[in-house]
């Protein structure tokens, strides 16, 4: 995989004394969705900000393409596509005036066609001479999106993209994404949804008081999702596991009151009717038995309370 | 150097101003022109000459100089101001624009329009009271600095305010007094030699005696002096803009 954005040592602590983060390390892929999950205050827009240019970092660096953010910023920022979590719009202009404004801002020459183009794949078109103080919410962050893809960027930041958009949206919010993926664009977004960025990502990285906790592979998370826990209540409790369970990778669990199973659910077999079968042969009886599913919920409030 | 990027950012900020004619070019030529039906007409008929000049023609060159400042600073402190209030200066802070290039296309742009409303307050002062311009060339060139001089401590205001307040309170506290004490619409000669002295340290003295010298040949101070000046505070303007970016002082974090 080839890295387009390498982050290293990045620190920042504002004025206050806030550390907002602290040595933050992250490669991101040339064209994946990198989703970054955190919860408020974490750090996430801190990062997004510094390497977009709009913080300055207190040490560290970060480079695109090889190239530094701060030294070669022109070639680096041309790259990058900003939409910012906040709905920041110039209330009396128009959107096409201000995806044009983007665009030339960016460097690039006037494109009405592009321009059109993206206003219509936004379904933004039909506002297009509007005044966006007229514009809905949603509206207003899909133009925030057009602006950020006005100058064709091959790098797009989405600051918490769906956040205050309806369900419906959403989803085409999602499609949109999926496609500049599929045009090559390399996507970071910032989300609190964990379900988008299962649905979304290619990796995630979980951020959390300004340190990143852990960056995996979607599918590998997945898949440690993919396991279920089996608990048996047992009649009469155990000091250890019997010997002939020895197999199952058995737990003994509320002090030998209980029994826990870790299965697969993605394999061919569970191994469940097994392992009901060496116990009834081990004499071991239970009372009740329960199911439970790690999400990836659970595994981001387990990184996050410690 | 982006080019496009100076130009995108004149062009929208100018549109800016025909969108808001009425404040940006109407309101203030309805103003000036109050001022030559007041002082030039009405009062102006019972004031004798300044230097062989008439009174409604001597203050014409001074209250072009009065919209020049008070128009550049308010269109320039208000075009960097307000993408910081409403927060759409990120788009400014993430793209490929170096501080020249900021600079050039917002001040660019608040000069441009102070330039063009002072031309325009010229022609309607011209059907109030007869006029001619001694020196056409060095007029043009004083209004020029002057306009970007002005723009260039309006977006410096701009930059420094952190409320609307703040954006009013030096052009209302500091740059309107001053002119109207500058020689807008007197001659300082006619003051005593105490508040004469006073007086020269009042930096728009030089710009409205420079000025009135490339009309009437009559001045208050030498006008290598008035030029000198002018300058002076043109580089004094670019060195703080050029700190506030180096240290991205009250846009960056």
């Amino acid at each position: 995989m080839q890295t387009v954005i390498s982050i290293s040592n990045l620190s920042k602590t504002y004025g206050s004394g806030f550390k907002a983060l602290k040595n933050v390390d992250l490669d991101i892929h040339k064209g994946e969705i990198l989703a970054l999950l955190g919860p408020n205050g974490a750090g996430k827009t801190t990062l997004i900000s510094i390497i977009c240019g709009i913080v300055n970092a207190t040490s560290g660096s970060v480079t695109v393409d090889g190239m530094d953010i701060v030294k070669d910023y022109r070639a680096v920022r041309s790259m990058i596509g900003l939409v910012p979590q906040e709905l920041t719009t110039d209330a009396f202009e128009t959107p096409w005036a201000t995806t044009t404004f983007s665009r030339g801002l960016f460097g690039k020459p006037a494109n009405p066609a592009l321009v059109e183009k993206i206003l219509k794949s936004l379904t933004l078109w039909d506002k297009k001479d509007a005044r966006i103080r007229t514009l809905s919410g949603g509206m207003k962050r899909r133009l925030m999106i057009a602006k950020a893809l006005s100058h064709e960027p091959q790098i797009l930041f989405l600051d918490e993209p769906t956040a205050g958009v309806d369900v419906e949206l959403r989803k085409e919010m999602w499609q949109t994404v999926r496609e500049l993926r599929a045009s090559g664009v390399t996507i970071i977004l910032t989300t609190h949804y964990i379900e988008e960025a299962e649905e979304m990502a290619d990796r995630i990285g979980i951020i959390n008081k300004g340190e990143i906790v852990l960056v995996e592979e979607k599918s590998t998370l997945m898949a440690k999702l993919g396991k279920k826990q089996l608990t048996l209540q047992l009649n009469q409790p155990v000091n250890a596991v019997p010997d002939s369970l020895s197999d199952f990778n058995l737990e003994l669990a509320s002090g030998g009151q209980a029994l826990t199973y870790t299965y697969d659910t993605q394999a061919e077999r569970t191994g469940i009717t097994k392992l009901l079968a060496a116990m009834s042969a081990a004499g071991v009886t239970f009372s009740d038995l329960s199911t439970s599913q790690s999400s990836l919920e659970d595994i981001f409030v387990d990184l996050v309370k410690s | 150097m982006n080019y496009r990027a100076v130009w995108a950012i004149y062009q929208f900020e100018m549109a800016r101003a025909w969108r808001t004619v009425m404040q940006s070019i109407v309101s203030p030529v309805i103003s000036t022109s109050l001022y030559f039906v007041v002082f030039g007409a009405a009062i102006g008929s019972r004031i004798p000459e300044i230097e062989g000049v008439s009174y409604g023609a001597f203050i014409v060159p001074g209250l072009i100089m009065l919209s020049l400042l008070t128009q550049s600073i308010s269109n320039a402190a208000f075009g960097i101001y307000f993408p910081k209030f409403s927060g759409t200066i990120y788009e400014l802070l993430s793209a490929p624009v170096s501080p020249l290039e900021a600079v050039l296309g917002y001040v660019g742009a608040a000069a441009s329009k102070s330039i063009i409303l002072g031309l325009i307050i010229l022609a309607t002062a011209s059907l109030f009271v007869p006029m001619d311009i001694a020196h056409p060339f060095l007029m043009i060139t004083f209004l020029l600095l002057t306009a970007i001089t002005f723009s260039l401590f309006g977006f410096i205001i701009g930059i420094w305010a952190d409320g609307f307040e703040r954006l009013q309170v030096i052009p209302l506290l500091v740059v309107t007094p001053l002119t109207f004490l500058g020689g807008t619409f007197y001659s300082i000669k006619m003051l005593s030699p105490f508040w004469q002295t006073v007086t020269m340290f009042n930096p728009v003295v030089y710009l409205v005696s420079g000025f009135r010298w490339s009309f009437y040949e009559i001045s208050d101070v030498n006008v290598a002096l008035s030029f000198a000046a002018t300058i002076g505070f043109m580089l004094i303007c670019l060195a703080i803009i050029w700190y506030v970016f180096r240290t991205g002082y009250r846009l960056k974090s």
